[in-house]
Parts: C-alpha cells; sequence; structure tokens
C-alpha cells in the first residue's frame, strides 16, 4: 500500500514509520505544522509543533530513508481544535484537544488529503490495536493505551488507518528507536495541551475569553461562598484553587459540581454530589461491530486513562445513554464516554459519544 | 560536481599548504590561488585583482551590500539609501532588510512588471529622486525561481550615470548566459561553486579596484584587506576549473538545453492547457521552466512527481518546513492562490529528452489528484 506516516518528531511515530516500511508498504513521511508561528508553542523537545521536532522528524524519515514532507494545518488545527477548546470551556464543559485533533485533523484533514492524493492509509505511532478484525483494540501497554482518543474514529476512517505500535509497550517501542538509529529515541514523552505553552490552561483561557467575575455557590445552602475571574476555567470535580471564603459547614472539602455559562455559576458541594449513576452522551459513533439495537453490557471510561467501570449502554436515535454498576465521580460535559467489551486479545472499542450530562 | 572539478579538489588537497606562509608549501599553494583567480578573472571578463574569494554566494552577497554600504556611508553620512528589487534571493533582501533594522538604512524596492522584469527607467527615477543618498544599488542578473534575465548592463549604466555602485547576484546567471564582468559595467558580481559544478562553500565577490567595501571578516588580511581568513586553497582551485569549464561550453550548453525546455514547455502546455507560464518568455534562463498549475498546490504536486522519480522545486519554505508563497511571485502581482499553486522544472547537463516524456507522462494525473486535494481546502 501507500501509506502517509504522519511523523510528529517523536519516538513513536519514527518507530511506526519505520515498521511501516518493514511491512511491504511504500511509505511517505509528513509532519504536520500546526502552529501559526512554530515558536510560541511549546518550546524544547516535549509535544508537538515546535521547530526541532519539524527537524527531529526529518532527521527519523532520513535514516528510515523515506520521503518527508511538511504539511500546514495550522488553520485547520486552529479553527477545529484551538476554537473548539476555547468555545467549549466558555460553554462550561471540559474539552479532550488529543481526541478533537484525531477526529477533525490527522484522520480527517490529514487522511483526506491523503487520500487525494493517491494514498491507501494513514499511518501513526498511536498505543492501540487494530488488526485484521477490523476492531480497534487497547494498547498491551496499557499505561500507554491511547484507544481513548481513537474511539472517536468512525468504521471509514479506521478502514484507512494503521497503529503499528499496540502490539509493543513504550519501552520496547524506545529500545527499537535506538537500535535502529533513531535519536529520538530517549525524547521525553509528550504531555499536556501541545498549544498551550507554559502549560497554564487557565491562563490561556483567561487571556482568549477576558475576566468575567462571579460567584462561587455552595448547592446544599445556595449560599455565595466565593467569587471567581470567569466560570470557564472550571472543570467539573476540581477540587483546588477554589478560594472559598467560607468553609462548609460540615468542615469537609468542596468540589466543583456544575459549571452555568448562563449566569456565570460554580456550583460547589461535597463529594458525594458529585457521584454519578448514569450518562447522557450526543454524537454516537460504534465501529465494535453492527450498531445495537438493544442495551448492551460492557465496560466505559469517562476520561482519558480515567477508570474503567461496568455499565449497560444503549444507543438512541439523538444519542447513547449509560447506566453505570457503580457510581463515578467527576464525570465532565465535553468528555468521552467510550464502550470497551473485556477481551483476553486486548479490550475492543465498542463505540464512543461525547458526554452532554 | 564536475569531474573535472573534483579531480582537481582531490588532488590540491593532497598539497599541504597556507597559501599565506612563506615556506615552500605556502608558496606552492599560493600559486594554486593565484592561478585560479588568473583562471575565474579570464573567464569573467575582471582583472585577477577584482576576484575576491568567499565562502559561497551568501556571504558575497552580504560582503557586497553591507560592506560598500559602509565603506559609502563611511565616506559621505547621507548616502543610506540602498536600492533592490523585491525578486531577489533571501541573501540580499535579508541583508537589505538588516541594514534597515540595525544600521538606519532606507530601502527602495524597484517593481518587476508580470514577466518580473526590471526597468531601467524606473531606477532612473529613483536614482534621480535620491541624488544624493543612495549608497549601493543591488539587482540580481537572473532570477532564481522564474528564470527571468534582468538588463543588467542598462541597469549598471544607469547606476554609472549617477555615480552610485551596482551590485549583481549573478549565482544563476554564471554558465547558463553570457557573463563578462568589465563589459557588463557592474561595479560587483556573486558568483559561487555549487551552482556551476563547483565545490559547496566557495565562491568569489568580483569587486571593481576602484570600489571600496567595509569587510564582513575582519582577521589576516587576506583578499584585498576585505576577506580575512586562510584560503580553502583546494576549493578555490576547483572552483576555477568548473568556473572556466562552464564559461567555455556555455553557447553550446545553454542552446541545448534551451531546446529541451521550450519542447519542455511547449508539451506542458499541451497536456494541461490552462498551465500559466512564469516569468520572461524571451530573456530567460535556458534551463528554467516555471508554471503555476491553477486549483493545484505546488507541494502536493511536488510530492506526486517525487514518487514518480521527477524532481522539481515549489518557491521556499519557511524555518519549520512549511511551503510560503513565493515572494518572487508575489511581487510579479500574482495572488497567493498562483503563488501557491508554482512549480519550478530545472533542466541541466544531465537532462535528456527522456526526462520530458517522463514528466509529461506523470503530469496529467499528479494535476488531477493535486486539485482534488486543493479543493478539500476549502473552507467548510
Amino acid at each position: 500500500m501507500r501509506v502517509l506516516a504522519a511523523m510528529s518528531g517523536g519516538v513513536d511515530s519514527a518507530v511506526a514509520a519505520a515498521r511501516a516500511v518493514e511491512a511491504g508498504h511504500d511509505v511517505t513521511g509528513v509532519h504536520l505544522a500546526l502552529a501559526r508561528n512554530p515558536q510560541t508553542y511549546r518550546t524544547g523537545a516535549r509535544g508537538c509543533c515546535t521547530l526541532e521536532d519539524s527537524r527531529d522528524a526529518r532527521r527519523a524519515a532520513d535514516v528510515i530513508g523515506i520521503p518527508f514532507y511538511v504539511w500546514d494545518m495550522a488553520d485547520r488545527f486552529h479553527s477545529d481544535v484551538v476554537d473548539d477548546f476555547v468555545a467549549e470551556y466558555a460553554a462550561g464543559r471540559t474539552p479532550n484537544p488529543c481526541l478533537r485533533c484525531n477526529e477533525k485533523i490527522k484522520f480527517a484533514a490529514v487522511l483526506d488529503r491523503a487520500v487525494a492524493l493517491g494514498f491507501d492509509a494513514v499511518v501513526t505511532g498511536h498505543h492501540a490495536r487494530l488488526g485484521a478484525d477490523g476492531l480497534l483494540r487497547r494498547s498491551v501497554d496499557l499505561p500507554k493505551d491511547q484507544s481513548y482518543v481513537l474511539a472517536v474514529l468512525t468504521r471509514g476512517q479506521l478502514d484507512r488507518s494503521i497503529f503499528p505500535l499496540g502490539d509493543s509497550t513504550k519501552a520496547e517501542v524506545r529500545a527499537e528507536a535506538a537500535r535502529r538509529g533513531l535519536a529520538v529515541a530517549d525524547k521525553p514523552d509528550s504531555h499536556d495541551i501541545c498549544f498551550i505553552a507554559d502549560g497554564d490552561t487557565r491562563g490561556f483561557l483567561a487571556q482568549r475569553l477576558g475576566e468575567a467575575p462571579g460567584d462561587v455557590v455552595d448547592a446544599l445552602t445556595g449560599a455565595v461562598v466565593g467569587s471567581h475571574a470567569g466560570a470557564y476555567a472550571y472543570t467539573v470535580g476540581q477540587r483546588r484553587g477554589l478560594h472559598l471564603d467560607r468553609p462548609a459547614p460540615d468542615g469537609r472539602p468542596r468540589y466543583v459540581l456544575s459549571i452555568t455559562p448562563k449566569t456565570n455559576t460554580v456550583t460547589v458541594g461535597p463529594a458525594e454530589a458529585l457521584e454519578v449513576s448514569s450518562v447522557r452522551a450526543q454524537r454516537p459513533v460504534w465501529t465494535g461491530g453492527e450498531r445495537p439495537t438493544a442495551p448492551v453490557e460492557c465496560e466505559v471510561q469517562l476520561r482519558a486513562h480515567g477508570d474503567v467501570v461496568p455499565a449497560t449502554v444503549e444507543l438512541s436515535a439523538d444519542g447513547l445513554g449509560a447506566r453505570l454498576r457503580r457510581p463515578v465521580r467527576g464525570v465532565a460535559a465535553g468528555q468521552a464516554i467510550v464502550a470497551y467489551r473485556p477481551d483476553p486479545a486486548g479490550d475492543v472499542v465498542l463505540g464512543s459519544a461525547t458526554i452532554t450530562g | 560536481m564536475l569531474d573535472e572539478a573534483l579531480e582537481a579538489y582531490v588532488a590540491t588537497s593532497r598539497e599541504v599548504g597556507n597559501a599565506s606562509s612563506l615556506h615552500a608549501a605556502g608558496r606552492r599553494a599560493r600559486r594554486r590561488v593565484e592561478e585560479s583567480r588568473e583562471r575565474v578573472a579570464a573567464a569573467l571578463g575582471a582583472r585577477p585583482s577584482e576576484v575576491i574569494f568567499t565562502g559561497g554566494g551568501t556571504e558575497s552577497d552580504n560582503l557586497a551590500v553591507k560592506g560598500i554600504f559602509w565603506a559609502r556611508r563611511s565616506a559621505d553620512p547621507g548616502r543610506r539609501r540602498v536600492v533592490s528589487s523585491a525578486v531577489e534571493h533571501h541573501a540580499v533582501l535579508d541583508a537589505v532588510d538588516w541594514l534597515v533594522g540595525h544600521e538606519g538604512a532606507e530601502v527602495g524596492w524597484l517593481p518587476v512588471d508580470a514577466a518580473g522584469r526590471l526597468d531601467p527607467e524606473a531606477l532612473r527615477a529613483e536614482l534621480a529622486a535620491h541624488r544624493d543618498d543612495v549608497a549601493v544599488v543591488t539587482a540580481m542578473w537572473a532570477n532564481n525561481e522564474v528564470g527571468t534575465v534582468q538588463p543588467v548592463t542598462a541597469l549598471a549604466a544607469v547606476a554609472a550615470e549617477h555615480g552610485v555602485p551596482f551590485h549583481t547576484d549573478a549565482i544563476q546567471a554564471v554558465g547558463q548566459v553570457p557573463v563578462d564582468f568589465a563589459a557588463s559595467g557592474v561595479s560587483a558580481l556573486t558568483v559561487t561553486g555549487h551552482k556551476l559544478g563547483g565545490p559547496t562553500g566557495v565562491g568569489a565577490l568580483l569587486l571593481g579596484r576602484e570600489v571600496a567595501a567595509t569587510p564582513l571578516l575582519h582577521g589576516g588580511g587576506q583578499e584585498r584587506d576585505v576577506r580575512s581568513g586562510t584560503l580553502d586553497t583546494a576549493g578555490i582551485v576547483a572552483f576555477a576549473v568548473a568556473v572556466e569549464a562552464v564559461v567555455k561550453g556555455q553557447q553550446e550548453y545553454s542552446a541545448r538545453v534551451a531546446a529541451l525546455r521550450d519542447d519542455l514547455v511547449r508539451r506542458v502546455r499541451e497536456a494541461v492547457p490552462e498551465v500559466v507560464f512564469n516569468g520572461d518568455p524571451v530573456d530567460r534562463l535556458p534551463g528554467n521552466a516555471h508554471f503555476s498549475f491553477p486549483g493545484c498546490e505546488g507541494d502536493a504536486l511536488l510530492l506526486l512527481l517525487d514518487a514518480q522519480g521527477i524532481a522539481c522545486s515549489t518557491g521556499s519554505a519557511c524555518s519549520a518546513g512549511v511551503a510560503q508563497p513565493s515572494h518572487v511571485l508575489l511581487a510579479m502581482a500574482a495572488d497567493d492562490d498562483r503563488a501557491r499553486s508554482s512549480l519550478r522544472f530545472s533542466l541541466g547537463h544531465t537532462s535528456t529528452p527522456a526526462d520530458v516524456d517522463a514528466l509529461i507522462a506523470a503530469l496529467p494525473a499528479a494535476v488531477d489528484r493535486a486539485r482534488r486535494a486543493a479543493a478539500l481546502r476549502t473552507p467548510r
């Protein structure tokens, strides 16, 4: 096959590209330029998007011996990921930009362009398994598993994707990179959000949304217990940084229970008030077989690296509902609910949807 | 690299010696350098003392633009205007910008027409309007992107009327079109090795004996005190061999390659009727064919043709590697889309009719695919 390897400049995508070559594919490497001004994003060898990453990706392509190009995806990335990120927070939700980038950029804008240019598939260094059966499964390296941020992909997208790393641990990938003479073998993992240079999400949002002071209200008493500079800076389940003026009557810690952009209110309450035993979600995709018409017993994950809980999931015309077998705290609108079927050969992604409440 | 240049490089490298030294080995190296200086001078219509060896084209351009600017401003503080064109190579453009940013220079940008040509009358008007404040004029002999050959002799004559030194970047021109330093009337001329079959990292600035230039590099006082640094004897010898060879073969080479190029242009137009041919149709480099392919992105076409074994070039890329619309095409009043859809095919010594056949065979399908890819860019 003619395949396009998306190369971030990190160790995973470099090894993925090398493996694709070894599998007999005709591989072309592409680095995605996502920053409008490359220097303004994360500097140093930490995330994606820097000049150094572009250079690292090119060096890896040279070592592997494949053609290499840089594609300018900055405008699409800004409108579909960065602007969306800001708008979601403004609406009181908690977005996952990596998931959005996969959905809109890597496996949409990039994949569409690749297909138009005659490529058959896109290769990435995600840690997830995608075998001949077409099912997306967790990586063998569970702490590094990225199936959660890939679960948003549709059947059509998965059919044109190759994830060569799913059967390897991160340690194995690093060792292989060293063996192959790839200079990125020891490069630190990327963390946090690539377009927030200093890791200060609150500051990033404040710069774009401005100050919007409002009340922090206690859910039980209805009393105003503090103030905030912008409700968008809070996430459901958050405890730190609330700066409440008055302690709770029972002296126990309080958490963010909800954000109401309309009234610019942050509502806080005790931990148990965070517990939910049912979840509603919209825009479902279902890739683990036929779209079910009856409720499905499965496991669900409600945020990246979050706990997995048994649940009954039901698809409806307008969305997805899940009844959780045990209550879960800190379920935030905007995150994805991903349904898995436990499987000894790697838990299978059944489907996903965006949590609304 | 040309065989004869490579052989000269290797043979000279075996002889140890610093051309600045007085011992026997040094004298031998010195002799090689001076013989090379004479060969370069003879091939390009200059006097040996006018040949300043440098580390290549970028250095020569910087030395000419900044060096002449500094020397002229020192002699007359009022002279701090640089006149140039928007289609120059970045080695000139960025040197001019640096002077503006750091040395208080003013700049007059000469316009080009739709074919990328400079007008000597525009230079005359510029110099008449700034009679006492122009330090230096710099305009390239031939454009590296669209291939347009400039009326350098006419431009140099206008500058001479006003007593202003005129520098030309002739990197693309030497070996492609006749270049004669003295006959052209220019004050300074940039030439570099790797564009003419010589080594990379060696070139020259031809600098008229009466033209003062303040050095960029200070040190041992080599090269008329204008360019200090131990000379790269082997590189210089190989460079001189290459210059001599390409100048000697220029006429025959140009006729052959231009015929091949004309065939390529005709057949590309047949294969893709809506193609736009860029640059001067007559006064252009023999090996240069430059097109815009409406509805395509140049970098997509490049990827597709590269996969078919056909090498071509888009404009330039930023430091992260993102393709940028060509400043040359934008200066030619092309819109952003036309600039982004452009592609250059370069023919040279090793090009054959089979290369043109291969391009024509691959091009229609590549254009079709590139169009489909570009259509995806339309905002939703």
